[in-house]
């Protein structure tokens, strides 16, 4: 079997390779963000920079804005997941466990929902956006992202409800709980797998969501978050290479970091989409 | 509990609480998907200049202008091109990938999460990043190229109109390849390791095993994955905005570009058209995915009576 380990490894340190060329382009950007301006150039392909330059960080930090930057994505990000936990865990937690007249509507709306493509709604929603005064607001960029495109995160809901004994219920009936104090007490506190999952999805789907974010801060720059602010920095910084590699490690750090922590939620999230 | 039959009102208002929970949820997805593509195919039959504009009903003339204008029918092309060429190369490159991770090699969590990297980043800050690794003085791809001798002079991977919707559709699949590697794994997941092992009884070669048993297998999953990457590769706005803009002169340009240029950019705000190029595009997709839905619940059927 000598033949076989022999293969293995050959397959490992092949699949080894392509993950560190999978990698490289974060690699040359972390190495780029601590070198000197004109280092970038002249070292070209060394990746160790000749002294760790963290004045970088300062200038994308302080000057640029990136601090600002960070606050508001957080802030959205944040505001996007707990309105969505809220709104999609007692949607599916109706559709999983009730009939009633009209589920099948919502459930046909939902589907269709699936696949609208945000061009067709970008125009009405900064329109109505606009006419109520949510243009140039945070609250407005949390409304639009919890309002497009959650059904994933509600089948998900509904299928973990489905799945709960019948006798939860009765037995809080009994104890003379409404719906609203079973629901929030007793059945979303069960629920806390799915909601894991949909609020680590969530969070990097509105971390990383940059069309909501462009035009409704169109008006105003100080309420950008972290892409849109860095579309910004390098239309007038151009030639800031190691400016712009700061900015884009301060911008992906924190989302990288998340996954490293959330992975298993995550791939849990995706894989469990496929299967159904 | 013994309940008399109610008429369909009664029901309604003894179930009144039912409709209180999905309060949030309607008005949300009303408020900001429902209603918008509704309107949109007003805005559609409009001619607007401007948003808080009243605009002319104009009938289907944008429709019509949109089937007359060559950078509409680019746009189209552009976006089938990432339908027709970067969607078969994403799910096969994953499959190849998820049946070598799939074997128990060493290693095999941080391999997976190697790959997995660059999902999880921000395409539009990907993008941004992606113009500087892909420059043709001082990007790193390009030293390469030259220190090996792979390529005489740079590569202007994104600056050449012949060449940058290629460099774009090649980003496209290193950036999302780890999800379909993850769904890939998932089904391969469900295959039973008794039938593989039955195979090899009989002799089989890897090969075979993956041509006779996993492929076969596979089929229902191959035409979800394939529906799940088909409706991201309509979605590259943030990546290509952030690539290259559209450029050079259109040849990296999108529906979803095109929308946002006539909407957002241009002096003159064209609502009305932007918004029948989204529709016109959002109802050809919807289509498509409607008769692969059909296609997949025939198959289902198929597989239920068998």
């Amino acid at each position: 079997m000598t033949g076989s380990i022999f293969w293995k490894w050959v397959r490992v340190t092949a699949l080894a390779a392509l993950v560190c060329l999978w990698c490289y382009p974060f690699v040359w950007l972390v190495s780029a963000s601590l070198k000197g301006p004109l280092e970038v150039f002249s070292k070209g392909l060394n990746l160790i920079p000749d002294q760790l330059l963290w004045e970088n960080y300062v200038r994308a930090w302080d000057t640029a804005g990136f601090s600002t930057y960070m606050v508001n994505t957080v802030i959205v990000s944040v505001g996007t997941v707990i309105l969505v936990v809220f709104h999609t865990g007692l949607t599916g937690y109706v559709l999983g466990r009730y009939q009633f007249v009209g589920r099948g509507l919502v459930i046909g709306i939902l589907a269709a929902t699936m696949i609208v493509p945000i061009g067709v709604t970008i125009i009405p929603i900064v329109e109505l956006a606009g006419a109520v005064g949510l243009l140039s607001t945070r609250e407005g960029i949390i409304l639009a992202l919890s309002g497009s495109g959650q059904a994933a995160a509600i089948l998900l809901y509904a299928g973990y409800f489905r799945g709960l004994p019948k006798e939860l219920e009765e037995s809080a009936e009994l104890d003379g709980a409404g719906f609203f104090r079973t629901y929030f007490s007793i059945m979303l506190p069960l629920a806390g797998p799915v909601t894991a999952t949909v609020s680590v999805l969530t969070f990097l789907a509105a971390w990383n969501n940059f069309l909501i974010p462009l035009v409704f801060t169109f008006g105003a720059p100080e309420l950008r978050t972290l892409p849109v602010g860095m579309l910004a920095f390098v239309s007038s910084n151009e030639t800031d290479w190691s400016g712009m590699a700061a900015a884009a490690t301060i911008s992906l750090l924190p989302v990288v970091t998340f996954f490293f922590f959330m992975q298993r939620y995550f791939v849990e999230g995706i894989a469990g989409a496929v299967k159904q | 509990m013994h309940q008399p039959p109610q008429s369909t009102l009664g029901r309604i208002w003894a179930d009144r609480w039912i409709y209180l929970f999905l309060l949030p949820t309607t008005l949300l997805l009303g408020i900001f998907t429902v209603y918008p593509t509704l309107a949109s195919l007003w805005f559609s039959l409009l001619d607007r200049d401007g948003f808080g504009s009243d605009g002319a009903f104009v009938g289907l003339a944008n429709y019509v202008e949109l089937a007359n204008d060559p950078l509409f029918w680019n746009a189209f092309g552009n976006t089938m091109q990432f339908l027709l060429i970067a969607v078969p190369l994403r799910v096969g490159l994953a499959l190849v990938l998820a049946v070598i991770l799939n074997a128990s090699l060493p290693f095999v969590r941080i391999l997976r999460t190697g790959i997995f990297l660059p999902v999880v980043t921000t395409a539009a800050i990907v993008g941004v990043v992606m113009r500087y690794i892909l420059d043709p003085t001082g990007g790193p791809v390009n030293l390469i190229l030259s220190q090996t001798g792979l390529a005489d002079g740079a590569v202007n991977f994104l600056g050449n109109g012949s060449l940058a919707l290629y460099s774009a559709i090649a980003i496209w699949v290193w950036k999302w390849l780890g999800i379909t590697v993850i769904y890939w794994m998932a089904a391969l997941q469900t295959i039973p390791a008794d039938l593989y092992e039955a195979a090899e009884i009989d002799g089989a070669t890897a090969f075979q095993k993956f041509v006779r048993i996993t492929l076969p297998l596979l089929t229902p999953f191959t035409i979800i994955i394939t529906l799940i990457t088909a409706i991201d590769a309509t979605n590259v706005f943030d990546l290509l905005l952030t690539l290259t803009n559209g450029g050079p002169f259109y040849s990296t340009e999108v529906i979803d570009i095109f929308v946002y240029r006539h909407a957002f950019v241009a002096n003159i705000p064209r609502l009305g058209y932007a918004s029948a190029a989204a529709m016109f595009f959002g109802i050809v997709v919807s289509l498509a995915a409607l008769v692969q839905i059909l296609v997949v619940a025939r198959i289902g059927r198929r597989g239920g009576a068998a």
